[in-house]
């Protein structure tokens, strides 16, 4: 069953890429609709990224000492000023090891 | 210009834009087997949905026990964004035949369509433009599928106490931090993310997708009471 729903969601992927490519007028998508796409990582990114952050498995709030939401914190701060995708995913990764290792 | 030239001149132009992309899949490989996928179902997603961000998403999703139509329409939402690219390129592709067109949509990225729609707006009067997205894109799906394996590989050998599922969210927060100094950017990422843990235990796990919904209708709004220009 995993395999076909990884086809459907390639074929939705694709289907993404293509559909205005095989357009013959590709003007279809008015100015309003483009101006709300520019918007969708960051409508869409936060809703997988706040649950991991500060819910547990059983979706209850993890206290605010937490090495993963300190360590979330300073990704934040790190990439707010760098702008790097790397640092802030090595900022957090990194800071998070260390908070594990003082907390415990 | 020779389209080898042309071709070249894509994989120079998009070069400098993999250097995130080869950790991201990295991540991608050992989350997926980390996850529970098997080293061929994680390699075998790469080469089927080619979209870094969809694919730990689906990932993710699967392993919460998220329902299949859930999983599919996060991953239509997260994509959505490739509807503004095919639009804003398919003025340029519009004298290609079918495969061709078939070809350059599959291979478009982020990063493909931001090198290349600014090379084909420059040269819409050359026959082969459309070699430099071919370049563009190739380079970016090879680099792609060569770091998944690096990540399958290195899956298999880190211990799983290194807490590497938290790269997860940290990825996804990397890609939207140059977002965070445009305030109504970041109005559309608090509404999300906060509506995300209010709805987090409704059932199928629709959060991402009522979440993302209800900020991009915040973000209607936004267009249509200030007028930003972007």
């Amino acid at each position: 069953m995993v395999w076909l729903w990884i086809l459907i969601a390639g074929i939705v992927t694709f289907l993404t890429r293509f559909s205005m490519i095989a357009l013959i007028n590709p003007k279809k998508l008015n100015n309003n609709t483009k101006k709300v796409l520019t918007y969708v990582p960051s409508a869409v990114f936060p809703a997988i990224i706040f649950p991991a952050v500060f819910l547990d498995k059983q979706g209850l709030f993890l206290s605010i000492n937490h090495p993963q939401i300190l360590a979330f914190f300073i990704a934040i701060i790190v990439g707010y000023f760098l702008k790097n995708i790397i640092l802030t995913i090595l900022s957090g990764l990194i800071s998070y090891w260390m908070f594990i290792f003082w907390l415990s | 210009m020779k389209n080898l030239t042309i071709f070249q001149k894509g994989f120079l132009d998009v070069l400098p834009l993999t250097i995130p992309v080869v950790p991201f899949g990295i991540i991608y490989g050992v989350i997926g087997t980390e996850m529970g996928f098997t080293p061929l179902m994680t390699f075998v997603m790469s080469f089927i949905i080619f979209a870094g961000s969809s694919q730990i998403a689906f990932a993710q999703l699967f392993f919460t026990g998220a329902s299949p139509w859930v999983i599919i329409s996060s991953v239509a939402a997260i994509n959505s964004r490739h509807l503004l690219y095919g639009a804003v390129l398919s003025q340029h592709l519009s004298k290609l035949n079918l495969q061709w067109r078939i070809l350059l949509s599959y291979l478009m990225t982020d990063q493909a369509f931001s090198v290349s729609s600014i090379y084909l707006k420059k040269n819409k009067n050359k026959f082969n433009c459309h070699f430099h997205l071919l370049g563009s894109g190739f380079t970016l799906w090879f680099l792609w599928q060569l770091s998944t394996l690096i990540g399958i590989f290195l899956g298999n050998i880190v211990p799983e106490q290194l807490g590497l599922t938290f790269t997860i969210p940290l990825t996804f927060l990397a890609l939207i931090v140059s977002e965070l100094r445009k305030i109504d950017h970041l109005i559309v990422i608090l509404v999300s993310g906060t509506c995300s843990l209010i709805i987090y235990n409704f059932p199928y796990k629709i959060y991402i997708i009522v979440s993302s919904f209800v900020a991009l209708t915040i973000s209607y709004f936004f267009i249509n009471h200030f007028k930003k220009n972007i």
